[in-house]
């Protein structure tokens, strides 16, 4: 079974339907791109995943546990494997770096905090942002920030990371560094679901490409193809406006 | 006119006018700390999810709605004879607690539920899907930010409120403006009197309205409290 199973996921706001059967199913350390225009319901689809939007129909087994949104306990527990990072104000603003990457695992799971840390010190080495322990959100960059935010999202040690949009608010300058870092994670065992409107990064990074329009998979397939041989008209027409622009 | 001046600015009467001042004061800052914390509680309760709590979350919003529409006289007078049905000789200075009270939660629970509003939704979101609890949210997230936007409006609330205490005299409470129609009962020239009056209310609430200007300032210049720890 593969490591994340979504099928016949459905999301609707009042009566209007925002995701209509969607069917994905992810192997474990996978990085899957999802594209399409604004307003496919890309997002939304990841949102849906950790529960900020109720679904309305539809089963989602994430490591082979089959998630209940209505319940409160299974919901936690999915969140304990899950990580979301969004495009913007993603850092607690009233803590320190370290402090944001420590609380959950200290204050929520009860970890020591010595050991959290360390390894928040760790990570954040791993992201290129050694001694910014003691920094606030609003005296970093954005991508310093989006960076921390991943940094945050790792030291949950999540078998999920759904990253919104993670570079869209960025400086195109600042966008590479956050990047590379996401780059650097795939292959790693962790599976991530990427929406993201940088087309050379997903060619370049992603494992396969999820085309989504109008609530709807129109295609799956690996970046090639997506890119370049696309089988649905409806790709083909979106990738012709994207590389024309 | 000299007259008039010297038989209003005595000893006596000026500690007379200073107790209704003080009153009036007392009444502000009780009024003021416990709509802080009243309507910190109801905005809570009317920012909770869920259908257990549907009942405490209509409740906070009915209680609001109401207090923040209908004139302070009529909740005094509500106050009053409610508290009179129940306790026949109910103190005068508690009915009047009991009401500011209650304006004051309904005034503050909107001050507050804007001032947690300002925070940015995918901070809370974030904390959501990390396991917070409502509470541990609200605590460690919500509330040290933004209590930088409640403080500035409820101390420009509290200026206002200063002004709406006199009505608790209305109702036969001593404060300030009670303590002026009582000296101008007793023959003293009203108009001195009542500008007199008009002055010690000035001397209230003038600091308070440089104060709270001031805490804007310094608010909005000091970005979070790291840069002094």
């Amino acid at each position: 079974m593969a490591h994340l199973d979504i099928s016949g996921l459905e999301v609707r706001y009042g009566t209007v339907p925002v995701l209509s059967g969607i069917d994905l199913a992810v192997e474990r350390g996978e990085l899957v791109g999802l594209v399409g225009p604004s307003g496919s319901g890309k997002s939304t689809l990841l949102r849906a995943l950790v529960g900020l939007v109720p679904p309305a129909a539809g089963r989602v087994v994430l490591e082979g546990k089959d998630v209940d949104y209505a319940s409160k306990a299974s919901l936690r527990g999915l969140r304990d494997h899950a990580a979301i990072v969004f495009q913007q104000y993603n850092l607690f603003q009233n803590m320190s770096v370290l402090d944001n990457i420590t609380v959950t695992p200290v204050k929520v799971r009860g970890r020591p905090k010595a050991e959290a840390e360390a390894e928040a010190r760790a990570l954040l080495a791993r992201v290129g942002l050694a001694g910014k322990e003691r920094a606030y959100p609003d005296q970093l960059s954005g991508g310093q920030q989006q960076r921390v935010a991943i940094a945050r999202a790792l030291a949950l040690k999540p078998a999920l990371i759904l990253l919104d949009e993670v570079t869209a608010a960025l400086d195109p300058e600042l966008v590479r560094d956050v990047l590379d870092v996401i780059k650097d994670l795939a292959g790693e065992g962790i599976t991530m679901l990427l929406v993201s409107h940088e087309m050379g990064f997903i060619r370049e990074a992603a494992h396969r490409v999820v085309m989504m329009d109008a609530g709807r998979v129109v295609e799956v397939g690996p970046p090639s193809q997506i890119f370049d041989a696309p089988t649905e008209e409806r790709t083909r027409a979106f990738m012709s406006k994207i590389i024309r622009h | 006119m000299i007259d008039h001046m010297s038989a209003l600015f005595t000893l006596g009467n000026m500690q007379f006018l200073l107790r209704g001042a003080g009153m009036t004061l007392l009444l502000t800052m009780i009024g003021c700390t416990a709509g802080l914390f009243g309507g910190f509680l109801l905005a809570y309760a009317r920012g909770s999810k869920g259908t257990l709590t549907a009942p405490l979350r209509w409740g906070a919003t009915a209680f609001v709605e109401i207090f923040r529409r209908i004139p302070f006289l009529v909740t005094l007078f509500l106050v009053l004879y409610t508290a009179q049905m129940i306790v026949p000789r109910a103190p005068l200075f508690w009915v009047a607690v009991v009401s500011i009270c209650l304006l004051c939660s309904a005034y503050m629970a909107e001050i507050v539920r804007s001032g947690m509003e300002s925070v940015p939704a995918p901070q809370i979101e974030a904390a959501e899907v990390m396991n917070f609890s409502r509470w541990r949210i609200t605590w460690m997230i919500v509330l040290p930010q933004a209590w930088k936007v409640i403080l500035p409006s409820a101390v420009s609330y509290m200026v206002m409120f200063v002004k709406d205490t006199a009505l608790a005299s209305q109702a036969g409470v001593f404060e300030l403006m009670f303590a002026g129609k009582a000296l101008a009962n007793r023959g003293l020239d009203p108009f001195l009197v009542f500008a007199t009056v008009l002055f010690a209310y000035f001397v209230i609430s003038w600091p308070l309205a440089r104060f709270g200007r001031w805490l804007e300032a310094q608010l909005a210049r000091r970005t979070h409290e790291g840069d002094r720890r």
